[in-house]
């Protein structure tokens, strides 16, 4: 079992593998088409790549051999209206997840505009979760950098898998205990600066860029939130309201350690309206006890001149809490194997990098 | 029978043109396509079973898109273009050669 890097990209998907002192290129595929969302299935070995195809929709192809040969799969699709009705459709498959461990060849897909699907044969068919579509607070969800609303988190609570966690972009966070039969918003004490202050807790409004949840102690969550940073300590009782991380709390990504719910890494940028590193100076924000106090890391990272953006899905840490990857709009790929404390940048150029995953081959 | 083509970007699925169809009017010939070719249903058509936004086709030239009806009249000596359209979308590479990935549709 080696470790590798899953990279989905602008244009294709990369599968990195460990050299000398840092990683290269080991495999590519679909080069050209974009690939917003991969997954490798512990499971059963499944190589899952999500694709984008503009003109011609989201796509799903699966793996057995790890990226050697790819068969295409279904894609999620939106159950056919009523005649005369209009009706939705698949913009864009966001995220995919295993479920929990005892649920082998089910998966979770997180989409645009705003459904969480469910497959259980490995995506050969797909079924949208209706208890979560209905919600009647979908009513007030909207875009958030896309035209539609979209789920791009979904964490699969290693202590339940039925007790499940969505992350929407602009939907707030969502929560079921029972495998998705019904859901209860979980956003108290998150606020939007884009709102009207009257609006600004609305919890169906919450933009919330990326959630993720400590899986050694999953009662801890973070979030990389559209007007800052939001951590719970409280099993998604109540969101504390992170105010300093470093230069910015604008961002997209945002990684917590495996075991240590007080350390979580972030990916700054001014805020929304110029989203690029604070005086073009690109740096990694870390905090080891909880938000009280950040570290800026930028060994290794460039110091000028960098417009890196690091999306949502861009920025991952292992199972042992010490290697880090992270990916940027401008095709850069950095790792790091001390915790974040330095980097060292892939010597290949990727295209624009939209997820970063670890898995072992 | 009508004689449909494929811009090349789904050449993959569609290796050999043009396709004939039968069927009086668009919806119908799409539908002997997709007997023939069915991973090709969710290229052309989206989730509601409407022609993708960004996918056009013309039957004898007449321009059909997103907002069109699929019950225009197809003739037995019809020739129907199934294009992308240009107002958006992403490229697709025409083929995958084993160098960027081994790619087959189930």
């Amino acid at each position: 079992m080696a470790n590798r890097i899953i990279a989905g990209t602008r244009k294709g998907l990369f599968i990195l593998k460990p050299e000398g002192k840092g990683w290269t290129v080991e495999r590519a595929a679909f080069l050209g088409s974009p690939v917003p969302a991969v997954l490798h299935d512990k499971r059963d070995g499944t190589l899952y790549a999500a694709l984008d195809l503009g003109h011609f929709g989201g796509k799903l192809h699966r793996s057995d051999d790890f990226g050697e040969t790819w068969q295409e799969a279904a894609a999620p699709a939106y159950p056919k209206a009523e005649e005369g009705e209009g009706g939705d459709s698949l913009k864009l498959l966001w995220t995919l997840e295993a479920g929990g461990p005892g649920q082998k060849g089910m998966l979770w897909a997180g989409t645009i505009p705003g459904g969480l699907f469910v497959s259980h044969d490995r995506g050969e068919t797909w079924a949208l979760n209706e208890p979560l579509w209905s919600v009647p607070e979908r009513a007030r969800w909207f875009g958030g950098g896309y035209d539609k609303p979209g789920i791009h988190s979904v964490l699969v609570d290693p202590r339940d898998e039925n007790r499940i966690t969505v992350g929407v972009s602009c939907g707030g966070v969502w929560l079921t205990g029972d495998g998705g039969k019904s859901w209860e918003i979980r956003t108290k004490g998150m606020s939007a600066a884009y709102m009207p202050p009257e609006l600004a807790g609305d919890g169906a409004i919450q933009d919330p860029h990326r959630v993720v949840q400590c899986p050694g102690k999953p009662e801890g969550y973070w979030i990389q939130h559209h007007g800052g940073i939001f951590r719970s300590t409280d099993d998604l009782g109540s969101w504390q309201d992170i105010p300093s991380m470093g230069p910015s709390i604008f961002g997209f990504a945002v990684a917590v350690h495996p075991r240590d719910p007080d350390t979580a890494w972030f990916a700054p940028a001014i805020k929304d309206e110029f989203r690029y590193p604070v005086n073009g100076k690109f740096v990694v924000t870390r905090t080891r006890d909880g938000g009280r106090t950040a570290e800026v890391l930028d060994k290794g990272l460039p110091q000028a001149s960098s417009y890196d953006l690091v999306y949502r899905h861009g920025l991952d840490v292992d199972e042992t809490g010490d290697v880090l990857a992270m990916g940027s709009t401008s095709g850069g790929v950095w790792t790091s194997a001390d915790a974040g404390d330095s980097w060292t940048l892939l010597p290949d150029r990727l295209p624009p990098v939209y997820a970063v995953k670890f898995t072992t081959a | 029978m009508a004689r449909m083509f494929f811009t090349q970007h789904l050449r993959r699925l569609v290796p050999h043109e043009p396709v004939e169809v039968a069927g009086a009017t668009l919806r119908e010939a799409l539908d002997d396509l997709f007997r023939q070719l069915p991973a090709l249903r969710s290229y052309v058509l989206d989730d509601q079973g409407r022609l993708r936004q960004h996918v056009c086709a013309f039957v004898d030239d007449e321009r059909i898109d997103f907002s069109g009806t699929l019950d225009c009249k197809v003739g037995p000596e019809s020739e129907i273009y199934v294009m992308q359209a240009l107002s958006g979308g992403k490229t697709w590479p025409i083929a995958l050669s084993p160098e960027q990935g081994k790619v087959c549709s189930s």
